[in-house]
């Protein structure tokens, strides 16, 4: 399995690799929503896409939805510390298959990755 | 001081932190992640904590210093701060956060500069607390003993 970490926060990139690491999942990750459309554009694929929602340049819901536009079809989960219901609505109409209130602990990515299997 | 001592001492230092709100449960889990293949994993992640709060605390200096406060700016900081705090279970720091934010929201300038104060006051003290832990680790390390969790 690989996934792909998209956050812009080095503190939790660095956790969540971990996290995955530890699962024995392969992952990259980068820093922002236009950085996960292009690694998709430049042919790579992933099982999973753990994405924040609030980074620059281009947020996770635009990225979510670019994402789909594409036909990218991996599971999106939405990773964020947004609580308000009207938020994270509107990230989950953009297309995820899941979503998680960081912080992210290794029984919420497991929860995440069951969802996959 | 001999090594059992030392380990005692890590042991109450540690439930002290947490007893005082320093640190919360998200701490556990990022030491749990620690393992012989990143033995130096808690450490590393929170040297890069450190970094950034620095960064994000001068940058909300700035910010506040301005003649017109951009309060999107300065949330957005506070927004990174926020989320760096949780992720690593800096708790009392992700609380004035949230006050923080919540004084962006309202365009309050006099309680942002008093959330600044507080949030550099907290991030202050955990980093000495969180420091001196790991030279206790240290310590135990040296003297050829293990960490107890």
């Amino acid at each position: 399995m690989t996934a792909l970490v998209v956050d812009d926060n080095m503190v939790n990139r660095t956790i969540h690799h971990q996290l995955l690491d530890n699962l024995g999942i392969e992952n990259v990750a980068v820093g922002n929503g236009k950085e996960a459309v292009d690694i998709h554009c430049s042919g790579k694929a992933f099982d999973l896409i753990l994405m924040d929602m609030d980074m620059p340049i281009m947020n996770g819901i635009e990225a979510t939805r670019k994402l789909r536009e594409m036909g990218i079809r991996s599971m999106i989960a939405g990773v964020s510390t947004r609580s308000m219901e009207q938020e994270i609505r509107e990230f989950i109409e953009a297309g995820l298959d899941d979503y998680q209130e960081k912080p992210l602990t290794v029984s919420k990515l497991i929860s995440i990755i069951r969802k996959i299997n | 001081m001999d090594l059992v001592q030392l380990q005692r001492q890590l042991v109450d230092y540690k439930t002290s932190l947490y007893n005082e709100g320093f640190l919360d449960e998200q701490f556990t889990q990022l030491q749990e992640l620690q393992d012989e293949n990143n033995p130096d994993f808690v450490v590393e992640v929170v040297s890069l904590f450190f970094e950034d709060s620095e960064r994000l605390l001068n940058e909300l200096t700035k910010a506040l210093e301005q003649q017109s406060v951009d309060f999107k700016r300065v949330d957005a900081h506070v927004h990174q701060l926020k989320g760096s705090s949780s992720s690593i279970g800096a708790q009392r720091v992700q609380k004035v956060c949230i006050a923080f934010r919540n004084y962006c929201e309202e365009q309050n300038i006099e309680g942002c500069v008093k959330c600044l104060q507080q949030v550099r006051h907290e991030y202050s003290l955990v980093k000495t607390k969180l420091e001196s832990m790991f030279q206790l680790q240290q310590q135990i390390l040296s003297a050829g003993g293990s960490i107890p969790m």
